[in-house]
């Protein structure tokens, strides 16, 4: 089990850098993960990652498709949010498990 | 008389039937089956329609004639479940009252939510082999086509079958070497996925079985839109892929009766216990089989390791006793990789699928995680298991628990 520090706390993660103990996350320690990934969080970041972070909680699974339901923001805006990959991005700078899709 | 009501005839609700006629005493319980499709077709056998190994006849058969004797079968389509009032209205203005639901409606592909998907390329160069229709389609396509790129897209996941695609792509491999064109088709796997597979183990082993085939692979790759006049696929993020023959694996909803009725996830599959199979909502609501949200595969013997423990959850729920049976998330597959082999995976939701000999240690006979030529006569075995045991809700000798019996962890 690795650790890593943001914003002076400390964290547990796994090899690829995601939280393992979802309760450690603050706003702080995503603004600072985001800014590894080179992404400056706005409210539209946050109001998504809310979204992520309860649904993770209430023990739903996490999908591209689930995020055209969310209410928050449509799928195209979550890739320009979090380009590239951006449900591996947005879990990692939500504190929650990369999803992993279940066969 | 109390009503046992089944929605759906097919795997998982044919299963269930005749495992729960056995120990329900029928003075005092009716079991009820709605479905409308008058044929039941073995799904596993859509892989093998392309490529000419199967015709439709050989995997089709009557539906009636798996139901179980003493059940009554209303060949009608459900218009809504009224969980309150215990009632479901059919599509003929009549109702059905049940005292105990058990939900079996199974999952269908929905093209139509992706832009372009079925444009006017539709059944001409995008096919899917996850309907009859489809599969029929594309075998007479590949009949005469003469090459150029051939995509296998998975749209997003949960897809039935998850094994189909990759067993799909293996096949086309053979197929065209075998029609000696096989150099004039660019075979390319574009997955969701970061990998050929979801997890770890398998997805490593899968991923360099593709390598060896000479086959792209694509990943991190969701769906967002076919462009039909220039025959590209393209994601979220606008990356592109070219096509000329496009196999599309597209997403997945529940029965359209689930959110109409209002006992779904945005997808329309049914929200249940995942251990116990029971609806959240409604505690005389059970769900059996591809229909429900739960984070297993949704495939045959899923199904059939879910009725194994379900029937045991309905005795308890009608007697008033806690439910004590606990689905695992147990799946086992037989996947085929081309030229008379294939591998076997068995997993759950904990443990990944591992190497090993399954059943047994050092007997077997299948090996897991590792290509052998008996693990593809278990899959043409399985045709047979199918109708005559798994359908009829009969003992296999594979428990309902995954073992740990012959696996390699590290």
């Amino acid at each position: 089990m690795a650790q890593k520090t943001y914003a002076g706390k400390t964290v547990d993660v796994n090899e690829e850098g995601y939280f393992t103990n979802p309760s450690q996350w603050t706003k702080e320690i995503a603004a600072e993960i985001a800014k590894e990934e080179g992404i400056v969080l706005t409210d539209q970041h946050y109001a998504i990652i809310e979204f992520l972070r309860n649904r993770h909680n209430s023990g739903e699974a996490l999908s591209i498709r689930s995020i055209n339901h969310s209410g928050v923001i449509d799928v195209k805006t979550f890739y320009q949010l979090f380009p590239g990959a951006p449900l591996k991005k947005a879990t990692k700078i939500a504190g929650i498990p990369k999803p992993a899709s279940c066969i | 008389m109390k009503n046992l009501v089944i929605i759906g005839g097919g795997t998982a609700g044919t299963a269930m039937a005749n495992k729960l006629i056995k120990y329900l005493p029928s003075d005092k319980w009716k079991i009820i089956i709605i479905e409308k499709a008058k044929e039941h077709f073995y799904q596993p056998g859509f892989l093998f329609l392309p490529f000419g190994y199967y015709t439709r006849d050989q995997i089709t058969k009557p539906a009636k004639i798996f139901f179980p004797k003493g059940a009554d079968v209303i060949n009608c389509e459900v218009d809504r479940i009224y969980a309150d009032k215990n009632l479901i209205s059919l599509k003929d203005g009549n109702s059905i009252a049940y005292d105990v639901l058990l939900i079996a409606t199974g999952t269908r592909i929905s093209p139509e939510d992706t832009p372009g998907l079925k444009g006017e390329l539709w059944q001409k160069s995008v096919f899917d082999f996850y309907t009859i229709e489809g599969a029929e389609a594309l075998a007479r396509f590949f009949k005469t086509w003469e090459g150029g790129n051939l995509v296998i897209n998975i749209a997003d996941n949960p897809i039935k079958c998850p094994v189909a695609p990759l067993e799909f792509t293996f096949y086309a491999d053979e197929f065209f070497t075998r029609k000696g064109i096989r150099e004039k088709v660019k075979i390319t796997y574009v997955t969701p996925m970061s990998g050929a597979f979801t997890k770890p183990k398998a997805s490593k082993f899968l991923g360099s079985l593709l390598e060896k085939k000479n086959i792209n692979i694509v990943t991190d790759f969701f769906l967002g839109e076919v462009d039909n006049t220039n025959k590209k696929i393209l994601d979220f993020g606008g990356r592109e892929v070219p096509f000329d023959c496009l196999v599309t694996i597209p997403l997945h909803s529940g029965d359209p009766v689930i959110s109409k009725s209002g006992l779904g996830d945005e997808f329309g599959f049914v929200k249940a216990n995942k251990n116990t199979l029971q609806s959240v909502s409604y505690q005389n609501i059970f769900v059996i089989g591809d229909a429900s949200n739960l984070p297993a595969s949704k495939a045959g013997s899923v199904a059939h390791f879910q009725a194994d423990i379900l029937h045991k959850n309905i005795l308890s729920f009608i007697n008033n006793e806690p439910l004590k049976a606990s689905f695992d998330g147990h799946s086992n597959c037989y996947i085929e990789t081309g030229y008379g082999k294939g591998i076997l995976i068995d997993f759950n939701y904990e443990t990944e699928p591992l190497p090993g000999l399954f059943p047994l240690p050092v007997l077997g006979p299948f090996s897991l995680l590792k290509e052998s030529r008996i693990n593809h006569y278990g899959k043409l075995l399985f045709k047979w298991i199918y109708w005559n045991i798994l359908l009829k809700g009969r003992w296999l000798p594979i428990p309902s628990k995954m073992s740990m019996k012959g696996k390699i962890t590290d």
